[in-house]
């Protein structure tokens, strides 16, 4: 309850947690939310690119379609592939980056340098290449996230598994006999969760923020799917006079990558005492 | 009669805390005097480190002084401003000696650029002067090779050289008082017993004065010339180191000795445990765990009493044999 | 009677890297050819000063830490020449208690929970049962079970570290510095504990300490420990009594006694230990001792009994001296 306390005197990181529970709710139920959730593929050619108005809070796109409805609608797509990008980058790295902290010897050797091979990849270069060889979709833009995303959860977990390993209990553990696999996921795991979960929720927005680039490059989402990046793509043409076609969508990347970045950073304070403000 | 090093009389100090006022001292008197060590003994809890922060004026900014004299010199330090302390009180008439010797040097920098610099600080003064000083204090505290130490690294002293180099920080600018934390508490016994040695040595040849804060009743009876024991914020007795090992007054004291290895036959403890500050009993802090509590101990704080010239006592019992 | 633990000539190297580029680490010679028998349900307090090699001589019987030479024997039948899991299964009578109890505990398990995850281990049923009795064993109220490690003192952690290793049934218990860091009543109450349990369970103590008064009241026999070997092996009562190395002697001088004699009256050893990576020809001790010749700086003495106290020094005190 003191760290619920002490999270909630955390005013940036409270702002944080509002931004992604609304996200969030976007995601789920964005289909009844939409003013007009047929916007999402139909196009009304009769009403292109008009303003902001009480019909159209946030105007109309090139195609007619509502900018609203289909900001909406991004939200579920642009959380799913966070998510399943970080979840699958967690799954690799996380184990990872256990046993080479835990373990000495060629194994942990072999496992870091080929981290640091795959830190040392551009996240943004090492996706195009990708999508240029699987072809431009949501699924080529994912994995090559999840392919440059994984180091960083081995990094941190084999530093805090590698701290752990030499703590007493770890000891006191492998003294009473207990096995590796025990000690790693029921031991190790638990004390270092919480960087992780910091490592993580900071990764979401990271994740959003770059697969929006990748689908302003068009090496992403494909037309007519409701995605923020794709938005800003298109709307380049008709700007400057269409000015709410890439306002809207941009904002929301931006409101939605600041939020996890503001949770991140509220959760580290929390976990990580050197950098704890005392107040 | 001279003026004593450092008096206290009557310290209280609380600290704010979300769940109340934590009244970590109660009631701490006792005094130093010049060419004197003072043991101030208590477990774990006590309140020692507080009584230490509050004498060097760093209490944490939730703590405050409720009541209570500091007498250092016959000054009030209670009086002396933040810069005053600063510069003229800690670190030059009052020096200190922390209790882990691993800790307290900056290991990127030099002993000689570490000490010279608290010289410097407290002493603005010629460079030259203040390294043939410390010179000879680090040979004073027998440092093997004291010119060559100036230029070597903490990292390269054991424990034991570090804490004469601190000893020797902690008498750079002449104090007058000196505080030792634990000093040897994370020392082996040969090099505690050298470190022992040395502090009696320093303080006879230069008639400063030491708080000795120590939880080892064994270091008391081998060092100091008189010792307070604190019990949960309070003094419970106060007086010289022969009388008080021999005839104990206070009840906690009698228990405490009672617990020494040396002591006890079959191993004894106190049952219960130390109170907290923040629910501390009211009246004598030892009375729940006390042998000989009447209802009255619960009832108000006792009154010091002496029983014997030159010994303290804070304890009803002793009231009513003075009353009688 | 067969002693239930014997050690001979053991000794442990710690560290030491081969690398590829640079200068290559030498091991440290943490324990150089112990000795020891200990019989069934005796206290053998082991005595050092730190670096001594004491914690490590334990953590090497236990067997978390390899010995690179020399024999363990568990009940008379050789358990030694295994890596760790090889070693704690088959001395598995073994257990050790650690220094810093608190530390020991997972931050993130309550107390029962860690007291049943050691009998899962081993493969124990009915653990309710067991954690039950073993708490109430260290005097514990079965309320602990739920409490977190921060929410006990420090005499209470120490009693949940002994339930810990009394509900696997151990025989020999290892019990590293078990009163350091402990206020003086609650030093007292954990060795009454522990004096009450070695009756209870059967158990034999290995009681590793620095604190000579502690191991005088509390153990059978004494082992003195100077850079990595027994220098002294004989009945507390004899070791206090009459000390027969100069190191003991210097130790015992050194400990501050209640009975007092001030400090600067008293002549401390001299200078300190040297490191264990850069040990001096023959007696370790030899450059610190007023009795030191030739030969200590020559050859290293061996432990040899003489007249009922087992010593390794060339000139040892004579009983009537010391």
């Amino acid at each position: 309850m003191l760290v619920l306390r002490k999270f909630l005197r955390d005013i940036p990181a409270v702002i944080g947690a509002v931004i992604i529970l609304f996200v969030v709710i976007l995601a789920l139920f964005g289909p009844w939310i939409a003013p007009y959730p047929e916007d999402a593929s139909a196009s009304h050619l009769l009403r292109r690119l008009k303003p902001p108005s009480a019909a159209y809070p946030f105007g109309t796109d090139n195609l007619g379609r509502d900018i609203l409805s289909r900001v909406i609608l991004g939200a579920r797509g642009a959380l799913k592939v966070a998510l399943v990008v970080v979840g699958l980058a967690m799954a690799i790295g996380v184990p990872l980056g256990l046993l080479a902290g835990y373990e000495r010897g060629v194994l942990a050797e072999a496992i870091m340098r080929v981290t640091d091979v795959f830190l040392a990849l551009p996240q943004l270069i090492l996706a195009l290449a990708l999508a240029q060889l699987l072809g431009p979709s949501v699924e080529s833009a994912m994995l090559a996230l999840t392919l440059t995303y994984w180091p960083f959860f081995t990094r941190i977990v084999h530093a805090e598994t590698q701290r752990l390993r030499n703590a007493l209990f770890i000891d006191a553990l492998q003294g009473i006999g207990a096995g590796t696999p025990r000690i790693l996921l029921l031991h190790i795991l638990p004390n270092i969760l919480s960087p992780i979960i910091v490592r993580a929720t900071i990764g979401l927005g990271f994740t959003i923020l770059v697969a929006a680039v990748l689908g302003f490059l068009g090496m992403g989402a494909t037309p007519p799917d409701p995605d923020w990046g794709l938005a800003v793509a298109q709307s380049r043409t008709y700007l400057p006079n269409a000015w709410w076609f890439a306002t809207f969508p941009g904002l929301a990347i931006l409101i939605a990558v600041l939020g996890f970045n503001l949770l991140g950073d509220g959760l580290r304070d929390l976990v990580d005492p050197r950098l704890r403000r005392s107040r | 009669m001279t003026v004593p090093a450092l008096a206290i009389t009557g310290l209280r100090v609380g600290i704010r805390s979300d769940e109340g006022m934590a009244r970590i001292l109660d009631h701490i008197a006792f005094s130093i005097a010049p060419g004197c060590i003072l043991g101030v003994v208590g477990e774990s809890g006590c309140g020692k480190s507080t009584l230490i922060r509050t004498i060097l004026g760093i209490l944490p900014p939730a703590a405050e002084i409720v009541a209570g004299s500091i007498l250092f010199e016959g000054e009030d330090l209670r009086a002396f401003s933040e810069a005053e302390l600063n510069r003229a009180v800690r670190g030059s008439r009052i020096g200190f000696v922390p209790q882990d010797p691993y800790l307290a040097l900056n290991p990127l920098f030099t002993i000689g650029a570490q000490l010279l610099e608290v010289m410097r600080w407290h002493a603005p003064g010629e460079r030259r002067s203040h390294s043939t000083r410390l010179v000879e204090l680090l040979r004073r505290v027998q440092l093997p090779d004291p010119e060559a130490a100036l230029a070597r690294y903490p990292h390269q002293f054991s424990g034991g050289q570090r804490q004469r180099l601190l000893i020797a920080a902690a008498l750079a600018c002449s104090p007058r008082l000196v505080i030792a934390d634990e000093p040897t508490t994370a020392l082996d016994v040969t090099t505690q017993q050298q470190i022992l040695r040395l502090l009696r040595e320093l303080v006879d040849e230069l008639g400063i004065a030491m708080l000795f804060v120590t939880h080892d009743l064994g270091v008391v009876a081998e060092l100091c010339d008189e010792v307070s024991v604190i019990y949960a914020g309070q003094t419970v007795e106060s007086g010289p180191t022969a009388a008080m090992l021999d005839r104990p007054l206070h009840p906690y004291t009698r228990a405490l000795l009672a617990c020494h290895p040396d002591r006890s036959e079959g191993f004894t403890g106190i049952p219960g445990a130390v109170p907290s500050p923040l629910r501390a009993p009211p009246g004598c802090r030892f009375a729940p765990r006390c042998a000989g509590a009447r209802p009255a101990c619960t009832g108000r704080s006792p009154a010091p009493q002496w029983p014997e010239p030159g010994r303290s006592v804070d304890c009803i019992l002793y009231e009513a044999k003075a009353a009688a | 009677m067969t002693p239930i633990l014997e050690v001979q000539d053991l000794s442990v190297s710690l560290g030491g890297r081969r690398r590829w580029l640079g200068r290559s680490i030498p091991p440290v010679q943490a324990v150089r050819g112990v000795s020891l028998a200990v019989a069934p349900g005796e206290v053998l307090g082991i005595v050092g000063e730190s670096g001594c090699g004491k914690t490590t001589l334990g953590r090497t019987i236990l067997g978390l830490q390899r010995e690179s030479g020399g024999e363990i024997l568990l009940d008379g039948k050789r358990v030694s020449g295994l890596a760790p899991q090889a070693a704690r299964r088959v001395r598995n009578s073994i257990h050790y208690v650690h220094q810093d109890a608190g530390a020991a505990l997972d931050p993130w398990w309550s107390i029962g929970r860690t007291l049943e995850e050691a009998l899962a281990i081993q493969g124990i049923g009915d653990r309710p049962a067991r954690v039950a009795e073993v708490l109430a064993a260290v005097g514990l109220d079965a309320g602990a079970a739920r409490r977190y490690p921060h929410e006990l003192s420090g005499g209470q952690l120490r009693r949940v570290a002994l339930a810990r290793i009394l509900a696997l049934r151990p025989r020999v218990v290892i019990l590293d510095e078990p009163t350091s860091g402990l206020d003086m009543s609650v030093q007292a109450m954990v060795l009454t504990l522990l004096r009450d349990l070695r009756v209870r369970y059967g158990l034999t103590y290995l009681f590793i300490s620095h604190d000579l008064s502690v191991v005088r009241r509390f153990c059978d026999r004494v082992a003195i420990m100077y850079l990595g070997r027994v220098v002294e092996l004989a009945p507390t009562a004899e070791v206090f009594a009459a000390p027969r190395h100069p190191y003991t002697r210097s130790l015992l001088e050194a400990a501050p006694r209640l009975t007092g004699r001030r400090a600067a009256e008293a002549a401390p050893l001299a200078g300190e230990p040297p490191s264990a990576a850069r040990l001096p020809p023959g007696c370790a001790f030899a450059p610190r001792c007023a009795r030191s010749s030739a030969a200590c700086r020559a050859e290293d003495p061996a432990l040899a009994l003489r007249d009922g106290a087992e010593v390794a020094c060339h000139h040892p005190l004579e009983r009537a001296m010391a």
